[in-house]
């Protein structure tokens, strides 16, 4: 298990997400609440690298982001589309320690 | 075979639609057609012809579209008057001296306005009111006079007396009976009426016999009255009645009535079975109608009769009417005076607020027969459907004319009417007809205006149209939930009211008081957009950053490949040679795509995230401010030239554009604003397809409002006209804060108008006349608004913490290189994923 510091939690405006590049894989970020979580920052739909520029969306009870391109909804949870049940994104583990945040980078390999 | 010869006389309203009925017939190949008109133009809007004082440019009441006669093979003839049938040889002849011959002749000839002869009545600046000659004529003559007096006090003798008081004469009318609009209306209703526009300032003189008319001490003339009293006045306007114009009939032996009028059967057929009489020359049950829906069905039944079986029929039709005289509500329906025996009627008079309301009902009470409604005439389209249908009166039939809080207001389910219930008399729709247009997918009342044409002509059946629309969607199952989504069970309004009314300056205050959940892409931008539209705050403040659209967010539009445009704003799309040169600067520096783009201004594109704040600092250090291309939001007042350059300007267009743009630069709304003022009526800046465009005159400016470009394209109405500068700031100063408060998420000014009850004349009450009450309180909130304005892109490039918040990585200083550019044109453009590919091959 290796973590590496990404930023500090007040990079992120509250509730809301920033793309962070991890060994050359670009991860996006969200302060949802008190929550942190992680998930791809490249949108299938588009192409483009924009998931961390979406806004928060709590879809019943299910908390997402709307791709800012086209609208569909990403589970910050799981990485499933709920547009679209074939399509999900990669999810990865972060956690606030102290006032920084870190992401679990053992699985990630670079691009 | 040959073609049947077909001769319409007459090129009216009802005229051209019996020409296009044979057109909608899709057998107009088989008649060879041919119309004669007396007037020096095609057919023109004769109920609208009022309107013509709004911009005294006769296109604008035209009815004929461009190449319409070619199209349809069908010979016209202006300015050639018929003075003769020849029924034997089957030909007419014209006052040019044409002879043609007819296989069938429609004779829709119209009526001509009654002066009675009264000694002096043929002086000069004595007028009638029927033609666009005639408006020219009063226009000319008004010019020079200081009163006018029009003689009838009936329905066109107040839109007379409307037309002289708007040309600015001290106005009178004078009428024989003892009553305003006597035919229409009993003696309450009558005495209602008559304070209300003696308010006005008009003069109004009843039970006034004109014995002579001669010249004025003080006036071009004088009137002298049987009872002895006097009344001087330089212009005089005879409105008495109309009569039809059946002299070529009667000249050929045409069978007509004993007062006049061209006898017609049920399909419109005179006593010569190959002449028709359509419209208001025609009379058919010892009755002519002067209003066109009745003369509209002649023509159809006419048409019908010639193209297909005859199976249509003119059965009489009913002459109920609601209008607006002088701004004030009339409205008259069925057997309004009581004749028929044994009926009985309720009355409700409301002095202080000047409303009278009537109803007569059967002897046993059980039905409707007629109605009166002065001052009020909302309750119109509920009581005339019960009438038209015979629906059951209530046990208290007096509860449908009392106000709610009396116990009454009891509106008649439309589930009530049968399908075959007219809803729209102009057009024709039936409530069938809306029923299956709702069933066909129609979900709006505008989407319903489009595909039947129903509420688009007087306007007076929209409410109805709209109960029709949700009673049908109800059954269809499809929930009418206004709610924006699953975190707020609200509308916009609602929401706006809430933060407005309970000072809420969050969303997290908003969620907390009246939502539930986190919120979502929809209502989070929604109440950013409130917010900043009630205080204005800087939007990217950290508790509202979260709530911001993708493109506010980062105060630019997203691109495809998740690159950015940015728009600098150039205020009526002026910009100085160093402007142009500083924005050419930034672009050669960060090598980005330049544009102009259909607003009049330059659009650079390609930039990174990063790389926004930066090229800001340049912009705005070379005198730029947001452009808010991104925002739901002011986006441009496009200009012409105008007076300062161009030979035609009356006014400078391009100065008023730039003072309007820096006046509402930044005012967040429920979905974007565009402008544009034009220098004159020949309109380069094409503010006519704009939310609010404006259009110099000599006199000042016009203003339109709810123009649209885009998937719909509408023409923006004439709202006012000849205001000064201050007068037309006020307006749209209301105009847009009415739009803010009322209109629903994503809804621009087009749609927010289609679907607002009573439409533009509503609007104008509201921000004209303040019938709300409530314009000094837009005002100020506008004020607010502009008060504290800030250019978002000054205050965001001024603050290190801000700007943070642009780098494309939390923890890098590098870009995306997944944003790939290819030259094309020698410009960059974003590559394709197969152009990507390459790129990357050739680096590997
Ligand atoms: C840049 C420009 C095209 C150009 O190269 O000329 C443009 C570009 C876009 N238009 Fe537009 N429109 C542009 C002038 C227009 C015009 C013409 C005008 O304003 O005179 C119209 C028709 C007029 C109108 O709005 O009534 C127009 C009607 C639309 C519509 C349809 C609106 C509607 O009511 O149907 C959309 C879609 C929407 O807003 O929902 C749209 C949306 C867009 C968006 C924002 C689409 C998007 O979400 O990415 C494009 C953003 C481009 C960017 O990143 O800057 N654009 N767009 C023009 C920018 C003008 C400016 O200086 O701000
Ligand atoms: C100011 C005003 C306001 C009105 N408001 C309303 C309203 O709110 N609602 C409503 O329902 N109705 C209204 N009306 C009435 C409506 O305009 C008429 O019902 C309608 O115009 C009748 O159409 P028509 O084609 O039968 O006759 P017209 O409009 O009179 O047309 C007949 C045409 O035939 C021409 N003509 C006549 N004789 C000859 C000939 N021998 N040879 C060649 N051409 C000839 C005439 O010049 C004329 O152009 C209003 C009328 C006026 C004047
Ligand atoms: S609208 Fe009139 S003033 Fe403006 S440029 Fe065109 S012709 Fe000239
Ligand atoms: S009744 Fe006039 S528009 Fe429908």
């Amino acid at each position: 298990m290796s973590w590496e510091t990404i930023c500090k939690l007040d990079d992120i405006a509250p509730n809301t997400g920033a793309a962070a590049l991890v060994n050359g894989v670009q991860i996006a970020i969200f302060r949802a609440g008190e929550q942190l979580y992680a998930i791809s920052n490249h949108c299938p739909f588009s192409g483009a690298n924009v998931l961390a520029r979406g806004i928060l969306a709590d879809i019943n009870g299910d908390i997402c982001v709307a791709s800012p391109l086209y609208k569909q909804h990403f589970s910050l949870l799981t990485g499933q589309c709920h547009e679209d049940e074939s399509v999900k994104v990669d999810c990865y583990e972060v956690r606030l320690k102290g006032k920084e945040i870190e992401l679990q980078t053992s699985e990630l390999k670079a691009a | 075979m040959s073609k049947t010869r077909v001769i319409l006389v007459g090129n009216g309203p009802v005229g051209h639609k019996f020409l296009e009925s044979i057109i909608e017939s899709g057998k107009s190949s088989e008649y060879e057609m041919t119309v004669f008109g007396e007037e020096p133009r095609a057919a023109y809007d004769r109920v609208q012809l009022t309107k013509w004082f709004e911009t005294r440019d006769a296109k604008d009441l035209n009815m004929v579209d461009e190449g319409f006669y070619e199209s349809n093979s069908i010979t016209s003839y202006l300015s050639d008057k018929i003075c003769k049938i020849d029924r034997m040889r089957k030909i007419v002849i014209s006052a040019s001296g044409l002879e043609v011959p007819y296989d069938k002749l429609i004779l829709a000839t119209g009526s001509f306005p009654f002066v009675p002869p009264v000694p002096g009545h043929d002086r000069d600046n004595c007028f009638v009111y029927r033609t666009i000659e005639d408006l020219e004529a009063i226009t000319a003559a008004a010019e020079k006079s200081t009163i006018g007096a029009v003689v009838g006090g009936g329905l066109l003798g107040l839109e007379a007396a409307k037309a002289l008081m708007d040309l600015g004469l001290k106005t009178h009318v004078v009428e024989f009976a003892p009553r305003l609009m006597a035919v229409q209306v009993d003696e309450g209703g009558g005495e209602i009426l008559r304070a209300k526009i003696e308010e006005l300032g008009v003069g109004v003189h009843t039970e006034k016999n004109t014995r002579n008319i001669g010249d004025g001490d003080t006036c071009f003339h004088k009137m002298s009255f049987a009872d002895g009293s006097e009344l001087e006045t330089d212009i005089l306007v005879f409105s008495a009645g109309i009569r039809p114009q059946d002299a070529l009939a009667r000249e050929c032996g045409i069978g007509i009535g004993a007062r006049g009028g061209i006898s017609i059967n049920n399909h419109c057929l005179t006593s010569d079975e190959d002449v028709y009489a359509i419209g208001e020359c025609a009379l058919w049950s010892n009755r002519i109608y002067g209003l066109i829906a009745p003369g509209n069905e002649m023509a159809r039944v006419a048409a019908e009769h010639i193209t297909g079986k005859g199976e249509l029929e003119f059965d009489g039709y009913d002459m109920s009417t609601k209008l607006k005289l002088m701004g004030v509500d009339v409205a008259s329906i069925g057997d309004a005076h009581g004749n028929t025996p044994d009926s009985k009627a309720y009355t409700f008079i409301d002095e202080p607020n000047e409303i009278y309301k009537k109803i007569v009902v059967s002897g046993d009470g059980k039905q409707l027969l007629g109605s009166v409604l002065i001052g009020d005439a909302d309750d119109y389209s509920n009581l005339l459907q019960i009438t038209l249908n015979n629906i059951e009166l209530p046990e208290h039939p007096d509860s449908l004319i009392l106000p709610g809080y009396a116990g009454g207001g009891s509106a008649l389910g439309v589930d009530a009417l049968p399908e075959t219930a007219m809803i729209c008399s102009c057009n024709n729709v039936t409530k069938g007809d809306l029923v299956c247009a709702v069933q066909d997918g129609a979900q709006t009342v505008a989407e319903l205006k489009s595909c039947t044409k129903a509420a688009t002509t007087c306007g007076g059946c929209t409410a109805l149209v709209g109960q029709v629309l949700n009673a049908e969607l109800e059954k269809l199952g499809v929930e009418v939930n206004t709610d924006i989504c699953e975190h707020f069970p609200y509308t916009r309004q609602d929401i706006y009211n809430l933060v407005r009314v309970g000072q809420i300056k969050s969303f997290e205050e908003l969620l907390e008081k009246h939502g539930t959940g986190q919120g979502c892409e929809i209502c989070k931008p929604l109440a950013g957009s409130v917010l900043a539209s009630c205080w204005n705050d800087y939007i990217l403040e950290d508790q509202h950053t979260q709530l911001q659209d993708t493109n506010d967010r980062f105060l630019a539009n997203m691109q495809k490949d998740g690159s950015y445009s940015i728009v600098p704003r150039m205020p009526g799309g002026e910009v100085t040679a160093d402007g142009l040169i500083a924005v050419g600067q930034v672009a050669k520096k960060y090598n980005l795509y330049t544009k102009i783009t259909g607003g009049q201004r330059v659009d650079l594109f390609g930039a990174q995230q990063h790389q926004l704040p930066q090229i800001w600092q340049e912009l705005i250090a070379a005198g730029f401010e947001s452009g808010h291309a991104y925002g739901k939001s002011l986006r441009t007042v496009k200009s012409c030239v105008g007076s300062s350059w161009c030979r035609y300007g009356v006014q400078d267009s391009i100065g008023k554009a730039i003072d309007i743009e820096n006046r509402y630069k930044g005012l967040r709304s429920p979905h974007k604003l565009k402008m544009a003022v034009s220098g004159c009526t020949r309109e380069c800046a094409e503010a006519q397809s704009k939310d609010v465009g404006i259009i110099a005159t000599e006199h000042g400016w016009n203003m339109y409002v709810c123009g649209n470009g885009g998937m719909k394209p509408r023409h923006a109405d004439l709202f006012a006209s000849d205001l000064d500068d201050e007068t037309l700031q006020k307006y749209i100063d209301r105009f847009f804060m009415f739009y803010i408060r009322s209109a629903d998420r994503l809804q621009r000014t087009a749609t927010w108008m289609d679907n607002l009850e009573g439409g533009l004349k509503y609007l104008q009450d509201v921000i004209i006349n303040d019938s709300l009450g409530i314009c000094e309180d837009l005002e100020a909130q506008m004020q607010q608004v502009i008060d504290s304005y800030q250019c978002e892109w000054k205050t965001t490039v001024e603050d290190p913490e801000k700007t943070k918040r642009f780098r494309t990585f939390v923890n890098s200083e590098q870009g995306d290189n997944n944003v790939v550019f290819v030259a094309e044109r020698e410009q960059i453009r974003p590559a394709t994923e197969n152009e990507k590919s390459e790129l990357i091959a050739k680096s590997a």
